[in-house]
């Protein structure tokens, strides 16, 4: 069932670098593309382990860079640096609660690009910046806030539905069952 | 808290972006186009998800409608035809004028219809792939354009796919000039993030007197792109560095935000 849970967040994060790059509506309709693989992260930080948050990281970043003019490899950092921290207080966070999800989404959608765009900076790229980058950080924050929710249910709903059903004790012990009628000798 | 397997996998990920940030250039995009190719399984699913509503409307079409649309073709076509007589004749003139004045002849431009695959999915850059690749040809710098204007030009290749900057693009500076009375020549480039409509005419002349509406082509300084291909109209204008230079708002002719088919310049 882990096995499974990790091929699907792996799988996730294909779907999702793909639809990203063919899917044109939240950019006409708000000005800017949503990117949903810090959400991902945020799910794996909080049910995987960290090997499979690790490869998520490494997988994700370089199938967004290889459909971006991105240099390849730039997108693996930012998504691991936010997805380690999480990782690591995952005892202590909420994560059955919708509002704890939305906050974490929100703080990963916003921090990945600024990371994202620092690199590249730092790497002497000269990325299309200027006053309506600021719009577009905020659609990727509260399109990131509103999916990571979402992905949760949708993977507990893949858990449901594909893994094992846990065993039900029941209340019948056979040696404490009242025989009737005569006993055979 | 920090158990030793979370260092080693800290490690394994920043030596993994380490070790790809620091290929070579040509070892980097031959990497990212062949980890690119793992989605074509899905841009076939795509493209025949996108065929089905128009193989629909296609197969539900009443005969009327077919044989209108029929009509209408024939007659753009006999039109076209027409044309076509009348600037084969111009061009037999101008070749003659030109051998004449003893100018290099102008080679006919050859154009190769390319699909829109792919946009960018990061907000800061403004590229597109398109489906064809080495195999068919393509190089990089080749022009790309829509019967309204041009696009962009191809800034790598695939086997199968290239990579095609937008004209708006930090990466894409187009050399253009404008068609008012003095010619006056400037670089097209980026203009804000948000708007894919609008580009930055800079660098040009202080005196320049430009006005809304005025063409503006590609002037083909630079070698990358040829002459006389549209780019747009101006919008507004005003002047830079105390009067040294202009610079003017460009509206784009060819609509990068919706991008389907392009036609790759062969030459």
């Amino acid at each position: 069932m882990k096995a499974l849970n990790s091929m699907l967040v792996l799988a996730a994060a294909f779907i999702v670098v793909f639809a990203e790059a063919v899917i044109a509506v939240p950019r006409h309709l708000l000005g800017a593309q949503i990117d949903l693989l810090p959400a991902l992260v945020v799910y794996a930080a909080l049910n995987t382990d960290i090997v499979v948050l690790s490869l998520l990281a490494v997988l994700g970043g370089l199938w967004f860079d290889s459909l971006s003019a991105n240099p390849l490899g730039l997108t693996i950092l930012p998504l691991f640096v936010v997805g380690f921290p999480i990782f690591l207080q995952r005892d202590l966070i909420l994560r059955e609660l919708p509002f704890a999800q939305v906050v974490l989404g929100g703080i990963a959608s916003a921090v990945v690009p600024l990371l994202a765009v620092l690199l590249l900076l730092t790497a002497g790229q000269k990325p299309l910046l200027g006053w309506g980058s600021l719009w577009q950080w905020i659609v990727m924050t509260a399109g990131g806030a509103v999916a990571t929710p979402v992905f949760f249910t949708l993977f507990e709903w893949c858990d449901d539905a594909l893994g094992y059903k846990p065993r039900t004790e029941t209340s019948f012990r056979p040696d404490r069952e009242i025989l009737r009628g005569r006993r055979k000798m | 808290m920090f158990k030793q397997k979370y260092y080693i996998a800290f490690g394994f990920v920043a030596l993994a972006a380490a070790l790809f940030l620091s290929l070579p250039s040509s070892a980097s995009s031959r990497l990212k186009l062949a980890l690119g190719s793992l989605f074509l399984p899905l841009f076939g699913l795509a493209g025949a998800t996108h065929q089905l509503p128009s193989d629909l409307v296609n197969s539900v079409l009443p005969r009327s409608e077919l044989l209108r649309e029929i009509d209408h073709l024939r007659r753009e076509n006999e039109q076209l035809q027409a044309e076509q007589v009348q600037a084969s004749a111009i061009v037999q003139e101008n070749d003659r004028l030109r051998a004449l004045v003893g100018w290099e002849k102008q080679q006919p431009w050859k154009f190769r219809l390319a699909q829109v695959v792919t946009r960018d999915p990061a907000n800061w850059w403004r590229t597109v792939e398109i489906d064809l690749g080495s195999r068919d040809g393509m190089t990089t710098n080749m022009p790309i354009l829509t019967r309204d204007g041009l696009v962009g030009r191809i800034s790598s290749v695939g086997y199968t796919r290239s990579q095609v900057i937008l004209v708006g693009d930090p990466k894409c500076r187009v050399s253009a000039l404008v068609q008012d009375p003095a010619q006056d020549t400037g670089i097209l480039s980026a203009s804000g993030p948000l708007d894919s409509s609008l580009a930055d005419l800079t660098y040009l002349p202080g005196t320049a007197d430009l006005k809304p509406g005025q063409l503006v082509i590609t002037s083909g300084i630079g070698g990358v792109f040829p002459k006389g291909i549209p780019l747009g109209q101006v919008v507004d204008a005003r002047q830079v560095d105390f009067g040294l230079y202009s610079e003017a708002r460009v509206k784009l002719n060819a609509n990068l935000g919706s991008l389907e088919e392009v036609f790759v310049l062969v030459q």
